[in-house]
């Protein structure tokens, strides 16, 4: 996986509350074969009309957020089905970071599965975040993982939590397959002993 | 502590690699069961960064979500990009060197029933796969769950998951089911009863007299459902009759292992006076044949009862009942013996095995499928259907006009040609009734084989036990 650094981008408003796995990469877009490729339909019924015309109003179809790493969300982010094509979509978009007052458990996992980065803020502070995100081309925030800072356009500093050992694989590009690699030679005598004493398996 | 220890502690226990200071632990896999619709990306990753499967005899591998059950798809599929995703299971099985079975091997069929029924699921193991119904094979006795597509890679890489233990929660069901009660009818009744949240952060063990008499493929009607009631798992002990179920099939170990293997699976029990975090019980007596009405399958009521109305449930839940009957096209106060269908559809994880076709032959003896109506018949796999068509319970069906299709998950979910059209109404033997689950604007009523069958002669939701 990439490494996580700081990310400076335009941040994209998303009020919306409860904003559904659904409705991040709609059901049939589930055949796919690849993780990647998802971007271009993320967001589809929001973002597409019927004829798959750009809807002019979605905000992701502005131009100024249209190379948006950030979104700033309402609450409850990514409920609904489990689909780790959600993240995937978010991730070939472009979106590394989200921020909101809560997630879904399962896409929260996901995100970091997949180098996103979701960060949990209390209301005031997101709404704060939701307000400079509004000013178009000039909603410039700097996400700074390492010292857990959000910077301001105006320079102002919000801090935010992150679980330790997520952060650490994040910023290393570490992903869990590399990390439970580590282990194998504990898998190894696990199996031994296992195997022994149930040689039917 | 005490040293007593549920079944899911158990096999918890003997299934950990390692175990971080938080809880965080490495588990080991027993069984990795693999479909074509979460699996691709998995084996994309692993080729990207040069890995191999860690066990591959562990690994099965079955394309079933997206297959056509027509007679016709041995000529191939024709949707595109459904064949893209099953010829990618073909080229990963034989590229990875996994255990699989291809659309035209008679064993193919839907996960969940093809692992049980060539004896890859066995009491005590644990069992993964990239799909939410893996709960299945805990009425073996063994822990099933879903996991995610990086997880399925996770596994394939080093035959391990990471994990946080879950809570036990118990669910009892004493007493005597009645006549035209079945496994379907019990486990609609439970997720009734606890909702579909009511499971969430839990493993559960079902036991009590109704589940002891179940036969072992009723019990998998039961955990399977176990997810829509909000759980990772569901379980339940193994005993004689599970042990009878598996002897003799195709991958059951054999001779002194078998004895071995049996005497190890007798200790699968939860100890007398176990800690469960949460208990409900469930008079099995009281229950009856039910049916859902919403788009919930915690939507569900006895089959003599009328559509509620929305201000009957507090305000958050009211507000999504009132969505799911304008969904549903059905009226509050309305008579659910008074819906007319348009769709029956037998089949599923949940209820396409051979006892399932076997009920529904024994309601159609003597009756057909009313005029009009639209009813097919899906088996779980190759072998169900050669079963049935064994039996004589193909013929029975056809005869009374059912369609007899090839095994898949079909219209459950309809990814496949299988779908329902707007506003088609469907009796479904499956366990999802989301909006559009089994077509857009299709309207789902989930049900029991038996009551599936009392739909198809009537044309309307029936109590089958006025046709008994
Ligand atoms: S039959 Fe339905 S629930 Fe079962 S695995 Fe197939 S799609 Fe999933």
């Amino acid at each position: 996986m990439e490494k996580f650094s700081k990310i400076k981008s335009v941040a994209a408003p998303l009020p919306l509350i409860n904003i559904d796995t659904d409705m991040i990469i709609p059901k049939q877009f589930l055949k796919t074969i690849k993780r990647s490729g998802l971007g271009k339909n993320l967001f589809d019924e929001m973002r597409y009309d019927e004829y798959g015309k750009e809807l002019e109003n979605f905000v992701l179809n502005k131009k100024a957020y249209r190379n948006a790493n950030i979104l700033v969300a309402g609450d409850n982010f990514g409920c609904g089905s489990s689909r780790e094509h959600a993240p995937w979509a978010l991730a070939d978009f472009g979106i590394k970071v989200i921020i909101s007052t809560s997630f879904a458990d399962i896409f929260f996992n996901n995100c970091f599965k997949n180098g996103i980065l979701p960060i949990k803020l209390e209301k005031d502070k997101r709404d704060t975040l939701m307000l400079d995100a509004e000013k178009g081309s000039n909603a410039i925030l700097t996400v700074d993982l390492f010292d857990q800072e959000i910077t301001r356009p105006d320079g102002s500093i919000i801090q935010f939590e992150v679980d330790s050992f997520r952060k650490h694989c994040l910023l290393n590009g570490l992903d869990d397959i590399e990390l439970t690699m580590k282990k194998i030679k504990k898998i190894n005598d696990f199996e031994q002993t296992y195997f022994t004493r149930m040689p039917w398996l | 502590m005490s040293g007593k220890k549920t079944l899911y502690d158990k096999i918890w226990d003997e299934h950990l690699v390692s175990e971080e200071p938080d809880g965080t632990s490495l588990i080991y896999v027993d069984r990795h069961l693999v479909h074509e619709v979460t699996s691709p990306q998995a084996f994309e990753g692993l080729r990207l960064a040069g890995r191999k499967v860690r066990a591959p005899e562990k690994t099965i591998a079955v394309p079933d979500h997206n297959v056509p059950t027509t007679l016709d798809r041995t000529d191939g599929i024709s949707n595109e990009e459904s064949r893209i995703q099953v010829e990618a299971l073909d080229k990963n099985a034989k590229e990875f060197e996994i255990i699989y079975y291809p659309v035209n091997d008679i064993r193919q069929g839907i996960v969940h029933i093809i692992g049980p029924e060539l004896g890859w699921t066995l009491p005590g193991m644990t069992i993964v796969c990239g799909d939410s119904h893996t709960a299945t094979h805990g009425a073996f006795g063994s822990l099933a769950h879903g996991i995610g597509t990086s997880e399925v890679e996770h596994v394939l890489a080093t035959q391990t998951l990471i994990q946080k233990k879950s809570k036990n929660m118990k669910v009892e069901v004493f007493g005597k089911l009645g006549n035209g009660v079945t496994a379907k009818d019990v486990t609609l009744t439970i997720i009734g009863e606890t909702g579909t949240a009511g499971g969430t952060g839990h493993v559960i063990e079902y036991m009590g007299s109704v589940i002891e008499d179940l036969s072992v493929e009723g019990r998998m009607t039961v955990c399977n459902m176990a997810i829509e009631g909000g759980a990772r798992a569901g379980l339940i002990a193994p005993d004689q009759k599970t042990f009878d179920y598996l002897k003799g099939k195709p991958h059951v170990p054999k001779g002194s292992n078998w004895e071995m293997a049996l005497q190890s699976w007798k200790e699968l029990f939860s100890d007398e006076g176990a800690f469960f975090d949460k208990s409900i019980d469930i008079n099995g007596g009281k229950i009856a044949p039910v049916v859902t009405w919403g788009t919930s399958p915690e939507d569900v009521l006895p089959i003599n009862s009328i559509v509620p109305h929305p201000g009957d449930f507090d305000q958050q839940k009211s507000l999504a009942v009132k969505r799911s009957l304008d969904y549903m096209g059905l009226n509050p106060g309305q008579k659910l013996e008074d819906v007319e269908i348009d769709t029956v559809f037998i089949g599923s994880c949940t209820n396409g095995r051979i006892e399932d076709l076997r009920e529904v032959a024994r309601i159609m003896e003597g009756r057909k499928v009313k005029d009009g109506l639209r009813a097919m018949v899906v088996p779980g796999s190759g072998l169900v259907r050669e079963q049935a068509e064994e039996e004589g319970i193909a013929q029975r069906l056809k005869e009374a006009g059912f369609e007899w299709r090839l095994a898949g998950c079909s219209m459950c979910l309809a990814m496949n040609p299988d779908q329902l059209s707007p506003k088609e109404r469907c009796a479904a033997t499956s366990n999802r009734n989301f909006e559009g689950r089994q077509g857009r604007g299709g309207r789902t009523h989930l049900m029991s084989p038996a009551m599936a069958a009392a739909a198809a002669v009537t044309g309307y939701l029936t109590d089958v036990r006025n046709l008994m």
